[in-house]
C-alpha cells in the first residue's frame, strides 16, 4: 500500500491562505518559550484576574445550570446593558434587538465585519504599526490590505491626509484602532472629524475597534462612531477582554446599523451559533458592577505607564508618553539594531521579553513594544536589565 | 496625590516615596513632604505588617470579645471603650449596633491568658454588663490581605 503523504496533492491549503504569513508574534513567542527564567513585557493582555465578582458571576450561572446555546445574537438582557452602556460611554444609541451581536471576543467581530462585506478586490485601508490580526483578516476575506504608515512624530497618530492619499475606487473600508496596540496613540477629536468627513466624502464603511477606549489616560475623545453621518457606516467592535481583564472569557461585540449586523449574524449563526453563555453572564455583571475595578486597575496602569516611560528616557531609549491602552513604543533604532536583533539580543542577554515593532507591520522597524500589563516589580526589574543591556553595548 | 498616596500606603506601606513619585508623575520630595504632613496631621496614625501567625513557632492566641455596656449619663459608651482601649493585649475596639455594644479583639499567648484578661481586667470595669469571648481558629483574609496561600496560574510569555 502507498503512504498516503505520498499521495497527498501539493495544493491542500487554499491559496490565499497560503499567503498568510503566521504572526510574527508567534515566532517570537516560541523563541521565548526556549529561555528560563524570563522577565516579560511581551504580554498583550491584563496581569490582573478578571475582578471576582465577574467570577463570581460566571461560577454563580453555573451553578444555577446555565449551560445552554443563547440566541444567536446573545442574551438579550447583555445586549440592552451593552448598548446602554455604549449609548452612557460613546454616546451613540444601537437597539439591543437588532443593531448588537455579542461575539466571542473583538477578534470574532473583526473577523464577521470583514467576511460580511468585503468582496474579492475590495480595499481595505488600515493603520500600521498595528494589531497583528488586521491585515490577516483582511486576506482572509478575499480583501486588499492598504497600509497607511503612521509616524513618531505625530504620536503614531493617523494622519487623515496621509489616509485620504490611499482612498482609489475600490475602497470599501478603514479600519481604526485608538487607542492604539501597539502604540498606544490615540487621537484628536479634530481628527476623527477628518477621518469621518473622508469616509462620508468618499462613501467608506469605517470599524473602530475601540477595545481599549476605556484605557485612555487624557483627554478621552468621542467614538467616531457619534459623529455627523458616521452611525450609519461605522461598524464599532468592543469587548471586555481588556478593560475588565477577561481575555480568557473570549467575549466581545459589534453594534452598527441593522444591515451590517444582520449578514454578520448570518455567518456567526452558522459558524459560531453563539458565544458561551457563561462568559456572557460574566460579561453582563462587568457592566452592571464592574466599573469601580476597572477603574482601579485603569489608575494602576496610568502609574505604571508614568514609571515605564520615566524609565525608558533615562535609559536612552526615546519613548513618547502613549495616551492610551498599556503599551509604550520606544525607539532603539539609535542603537544601531534592527526590532528583532535588538529583541533576540535582549532576551538572550538579559532574559527580558519584548516585542520587535515589525511584528506589527514593517514601519514598526526600529521600535519594540513593551506592555505595562505587567507588575511594577516586573517593570522595574525590565528596565534595571534593559539598562544593564544598552550599557553593555 | 494625598488620596493617591494614602491609597497606596494603605496596600503597601513600604512603598519606596521614590516609586510613589515615579507612579504619580512627582517629585520624590514632594512625595516625602506629603507623607510627613499626613503623619504630623494624624492622617497616617502608623504603619504595621500583616503577618500570617501560623507560619510562626510562637503560640498566639487571638479571641473576639462581644461585649455589653451600660452607656453613662454623660460621654455614652466612650468612657468604657476609651478605657479598655488602654490595655495593650487589646489590638481592636469598635462601638456596634446590634446585640451588644463593643467588638474588641484580644491577643494572648495562650486561652488562659486571655481567659485571665477577661475575667479579671473587662468584666471588672465598672458599666460593663456580659461578655461573650469567641476565639479564633483559623485566619483567612486581614487589612485586605488574602493569608491563605493562593496557587498562582501564569500567563503566556508573549501574546498579541
Ligand atoms: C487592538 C486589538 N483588537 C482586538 C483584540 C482581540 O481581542 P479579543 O480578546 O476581544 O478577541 C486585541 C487583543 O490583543 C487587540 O489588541
Amino acid at each position: 500500500m502507498k503512504d498516503s503523504k505520498s499521495v497527498r496533492s501539493k495544493n491542500r491549503v487554499a491559496e490565499h491562505i497560503k499567503t498568510v504569513p503566521k504572526s510574527g508574534i508567534r515566532d517570537f513567542f516560541e523563541l521565548v518559550n526556549g529561555v528560563k527564567g524570563v522577565v516579560s513585557l511581551g504580554i498583550g493582555e491584563p496581569d490582573f484576574v478578571t475582578p471576582w465578582r465577574i467570577r463570581e458571576a460566571a461560577i454563580y450561572s453555573m451553578e444555577k445550570g446555565q449551560t445552554s446555546y443563547t440566541s444567536n445574537l446573545g442574551l438579550l438582557s447583555l445586549r440592552k446593558n451593552i448598548c446602554n452602556y455604549v449609548a452612557v460611554n460613546y454616546g451613540v444609541n444601537y437597539r439591543p434587538e437588532n443593531e448588537c451581536i455579542v461575539t466571542v471576543g473583538v477578534s470574532e467581530a473583526l473577523d464577521l465585519i470583514m467576511r460580511a462585506v468585503i468582496n474579492p478586490g475590495d480595499e481595505v485601508i488600515y493603520h500600521e504599526p498595528c494589531y497583528v490580526s488586521y491585515k490577516a483578516e483582511i486576506t482572509m476575506a478575499h480583501g486588499v490590505p492598504v497600509a497607511v504608515e503612521t509616524h513618531e512624530e505625530d504620536g503614531f497618530a493617523l494622519d487623515p491626509d496621509e489616509l485620504e492619499k490611499k482612498i482609489t475606487p475600490k475602497t470599501k473600508m478603514i479600519v481604526l484602532n485608538f487607542p492604539c496596540n501597539p502604540t498606544g496613540a490615540t487621537l484628536t477629536l479634530e481628527q476623527k472629524q477628518r477621518i469621518a468627513e473622508i469616509a462620508v466624502k468618499h462613501d467608506l464603511l469605517v470599524i473602530s475597534d475601540e477595545i481599549y477606549s476605556e484605557l485612555t489616560y487624557e483627554n478621552a475623545t468621542a467614538s467616531i462612531a457619534s459623529l455627523p453621518g458616521m452611525r450609519d457606516r461605522t461598524i464599532f467592535l468592543h469587548g471586555f477582554s481588556k478593560a475588565f481583564a477577561m481575555t480568557g472569557f473570549r467575549i466581545g461585540y459589534a453594534c452598527g446599523p441593522e444591515d451590517l449586523i444582520d449578514a454578520m449574524m448570518k455567518i456567526h449563526q452558522y459558524s459560531m451559533l453563539c458565544a458561551a453563555i457563561t462568559a456572557q453572564r460574566a460579561a453582563e455583571e462587568a457592566l452592571i458592577s464592574g466599573t469601580p475595578d476597572m477603574e482601579r486597575m485603569k489608575e494602576e496602569y496610568r502609574q505604571r505607564r508614568n514609571v515605564i516611560v520615566k524609565r525608558m528616557n533615562e535609559i536612552g531609549l526615546p519613548c513618547m508618553m502613549p495616551k492610551g491602552a498599556f503599551y509604550v513604543f520606544p525607539r532603539i533604532r539609535d542603537t544601531g539594531m534592527k526590532s528583532m536583533e535588538f529583541a533576540t539580543r535582549l532576551l538572550n542577554e538579559q532574559k527580558v521579553a519584548v516585542v520587535p515593532g515589525t511584528a506589527f507591520g514593517p514601519c514598526g522597524e526600529g521600535y519594540v513594544r513593551c506592555s505595562y500589563a505587567s507588575s511594577m516589580d516586573e517593570i522595574i526589574e525590565a528596565t534595571d536589565k534593559i539598562e544593564k543591556f544598552i550599557k553593555s553595548l | 496625590m494625598e488620596k493617591e498616596i494614602l491609597r497606596l500606603l494603605m496596600d503597601n506601606a513600604r512603598m519606596p516615596a521614590e516609586e510613589i513619585a515615579a507612579r504619580l508623575g512627582v517629585s520624590a520630595a514632594e512625595v516625602a513632604a506629603a507623607i510627613k504632613k499626613l503623619e504630623v496631621t494624624n492622617v497616617i496614625k502608623g504603619y504595621t505588617a500583616v503577618v500570617n501567625e501560623e507560619s510562626l513557632d510562637e503560640n498566639r492566641v487571638m479571641a473576639i470579645i462581644e461585649v455589653k455596656v451600660t452607656p453613662q449619663r454623660e460621654g455614652g459608651f466612650d468612657y468604657v471603650a476609651k478605657r479598655i482601649s488602654k490595655f495593650p493585649e487589646v489590638s481592636e475596639v469598635y462601638l456596634v449596633s446590634g446585640g451588644y455594644d463593643l467588638r474588641i479583639e484580644v491577643n494572648g499567648h495562650n486561652l488562659n491568658e486571655v481567659a485571665l484578661f477577661v475575667s479579671s481586667k473587662l468584666s471588672t470595669i465598672d458599666g460593663v454588663i456580659s461578655t461573650v469571648t469567641h476565639f479564633l481558629l483559623k485566619k483567612y483574609k486581614e487589612a485586605g490581605k488574602i493569608i491563605h496561600d493562593e496557587e498562582e496560574y501564569e500567563r503566556l510569555k508573549v501574546s498579541p
